[in-house]
């Protein structure tokens, strides 16, 4: 249907208006422009959420000992709760959906790390074996820890890549003896996990290990559990259920906002998306707000056009033009320019993502802002519908020039 | 070719009623050569207007080739234009930014021929009105005459049946005027119908037949005896 005549047509209503279609193209153009920045912006937030739930299950709750915020039974808030080893057991009894769990121990001294003559201060992470797969740790030699570590009270250790290149930059780490406060532990593996700096910063031993150098009996500070198959609402009423066994167990009241402190990625996940998806509603609505102020403007200057052309429109008439070839020439017309101004507007703003994503330091929050495919299919389809609906009026008034206008002279 | 029974037409603006044709009935055979004369509100724009299919009318019947035109789509009514009649306007109506072959060629784009096939028929009907070596001029560049002439072969290429001229001399100095009318006496020997309207009588002398309108209707019809070639 695209013919040489219409691009002839378009080409000489684009010369003989230059400024106007300049001006009007451009507002199509800005329109794009700003919908692509904005979505790809939109994405870079996106990207920099979900990579910060990436260091963890997203399917994962953690409690954490605290310390009361009510008094209870009659005992005077402000008291620390303590949880056990055996929490984890009744927390997993408590529902089926718990698939994995594991229990941490924080150190509650300070940490001095030796090695020869090396001396450093690095966090000392003490868990189970399982903890692995729950934070998504990724081993690059040796292994984590394992069962018999833990049930043997062995003193092994996993370190990290950055801790690795700190005390052996030149030897193999796997086998030496790390010294955790004069204790020396065997290194067993290293690991990485880049996602989180902290992560990347620590040292990984058995928890029982560590609960009887540091005298702690049964105490631990974490106990992590995944849920399998859930639903966020689900989630936050196991979430509710395991506090309330935990008040039970410890004696504190279920309604206290402290003592053991309920962390449900599952709910911090749902939150961060649905704030991602208000965002991404807010883009679309200010782009497409700004792409119908082009369409307005590309429709004006088409109804100009018409009208300073309803001569030769007659003419055309009269010589044997069907009104629908009228319409299809007003309509390509109007198609051709809002999409062509589009893209320019898609090509500078997909260009100046690719120049921002390029060169902004790294950062966690924005990431790689970037426009995919499928943003500029949609584009491309709100543009000709734009252009569509922007050639539709001009296209009607066009079809209903009487061909008698061909004889009327001024 | 054409027959007019009785056809009526009124235009209202407003609360006035204007009649402006009062039932003109008239027969033009095929190969004729008429002008259509009269003073401004006599009709005869009307008159063409119906005739070419560019309005329709209140009453009466006409006939084109033997087709009954009456209450046509528009789709229907571009279609008899197109293959049936040529139109020559008095302001010559090419289209600015379209060369002079373009121009000529644009009926046959709207009959769906294929650009490199009308284009070698356009030039062929350049040729015949002298005009071959202007193909590619715009319209802006060429003379009254020169345009009026693109015009014919414009309203020639989709070999119509008739050729509707309104006013085709009345932008055009005398000289150019009797060039123009060669012009169409040389496409009526071919057999093509003619039909002009004019209100100077030199140039309505040089066709066969003067139909002359006043107030709506069909004043006198008049013969023109052929002119001696002194030469």
């Amino acid at each position: 249907m695209f013919s040489f005549e219409i691009f002839q047509e378009i080409l000489n209503s684009i010369r003989q208006n230059k400024l106007r279609s300049f001006l009007t193209c451009f507002s199509v153009a800005w329109g794009i422009f700003m919908l692509i920045v904005l979505l790809g912006s939109g994405n870079g937030l996106q990207n920099g959420m979900t990579s910060s739930f990436k260091d963890a299950l997203t399917n994962s709750i953690w409690m954490s000992s605290e310390i009361t915020s009510l008094d209870y039974n009659g005992i005077k808030k402000g008291r620390r709760i303590d949880l056990k080893n055996e929490d984890q057991a009744a927390i997993k009894q408590m529902s089926n959906q718990i698939d994995l769990s594991s229990t941490r121990y924080t150190i509650p001294v300070s940490t001095t790390i030796a090695y020869k003559e090396k001396y450093g201060s690095y966090e000392v992470r003490t868990v189970m074996p399982v903890y692995r797969e729950i934070e998504l740790i990724k081993m690059m030699e040796g292994r984590f820890l394992n069962d018999r570590d833990q049930s043997e009270f062995r003193k092994s250790s996993v370190i990290s890549t950055e801790i690795r290149d700190y005390y052996f930059p030149k030897e193999n780490s796997i086998g030496k003896y790390l010294k955790i406060n004069n204790i020396a532990f065997q290194i067993v593996g290293v690991f990485e996990d880049k996602d989180n700096w902290d992560n990347n910063r620590c040292i990984y031993i058995p928890i029982s290990t560590a609960q009887q150098i540091f005298s702690a009996g049964h105490n631990i500070s974490l106990l992590a559990v995944t849920l399998k198959d859930i639903t966020v609402d689900q989630s936050k009423d196991i979430a509710t259920k395991a506090k309330e066994l935990l008040a039970k167990r410890h004696n504190f009241d279920p309604k206290d906002p402290r003592a053991v402190n309920i962390n449900n990625n599952f709910e911090n996940m749902d939150r961060s998306l649905s704030i991602i998806r208000a965002i991404n509603i807010f883009v679309w609505f200010i782009g497409i707000g700004t792409i119908i102020a082009g369409i307005v403007g590309i429709s004006n200057i088409m109804l100009i056009s018409v009208k300073e052309r309803t001569q030769e429109i007659g003419v055309r008439k009269a010589l044997g033009a069907k009104p629908w070839s009228i319409i299809t020439m007003v309509l390509q017309e109007s198609i051709f320019l809002t999409t062509m101004a589009g893209y320019i507007g898609l090509v500078l703003g997909v260009g100046l993502l690719e120049i921002v994503s390029k060169n902004i330091p790294e950062n966690k929050a924005f990431i790689n802002p970037s426009a995919d495919i499928g943003v500029a299919i949609w584009a491309t389809v709100v543009l000709i519908v734009a252009g569509a609906i922007a050639g539709f009026f001009p296209a009607r008034q066009a079809a209903m020039i009487k061909p008698i206008e061909a004889l009327r002279y001024e | 070719m054409i027959h007019l029974n009785n056809i009526q037409k009124s235009y209202t603006s407003g609360q006035n009623k204007l009649h402006v044709l009062k039932g003109i009935s008239l027969d033009i055979g095929k190969g004729e050569f008429v002008s259509i004369m009269g003073s401004s509100g006599s009709g005869k724009s009307t008159l063409l207007n119906i005739l070419g299919i560019l309005d329709n009318y209140d009453d009466g019947e006409y006939l084109l080739n033997n087709t009954l035109v009456k209450g046509l789509s528009e789709r229907k009514s571009a279609h008899f234009r197109n293959e049936l009649i040529g139109f020559v306007f008095q302001q010559f109506n090419l289209i600015s930014y379209k060369n002079a072959l373009e121009n000529v060629a644009l009926p046959l784009f709207y009959q769906g021929v294929n650009r490199r096939k009308r284009n070698i028929i356009a030039m062929e009907y350049l040729e015949r009105v002298g005009l071959k070596p202007w193909a590619e001029h715009m319209p802006n560049e060429m003379s009254g005459g020169q345009k009026q002439r693109v015009a014919i072969a414009r309203s020639l290429i989709a070999q119509p049946k008739i050729i509707l001229a309104d006013e085709p001399t009345g932008a055009l100095d005398s000289v150019t005027s009797i060039e123009i009318m060669d012009i169409f006496k040389t496409v009526n020997d071919q057999g093509i119908t003619v039909l002009l309207v004019t209100h100077e009588h030199d140039i309505a002398d040089l066709t066969k037949k003067k139909i002359i309108l006043k107030d709506g209707l069909i004043d006198e019809i008049v013969v023109n005896t052929p002119k001696i070639n002194f030469n």
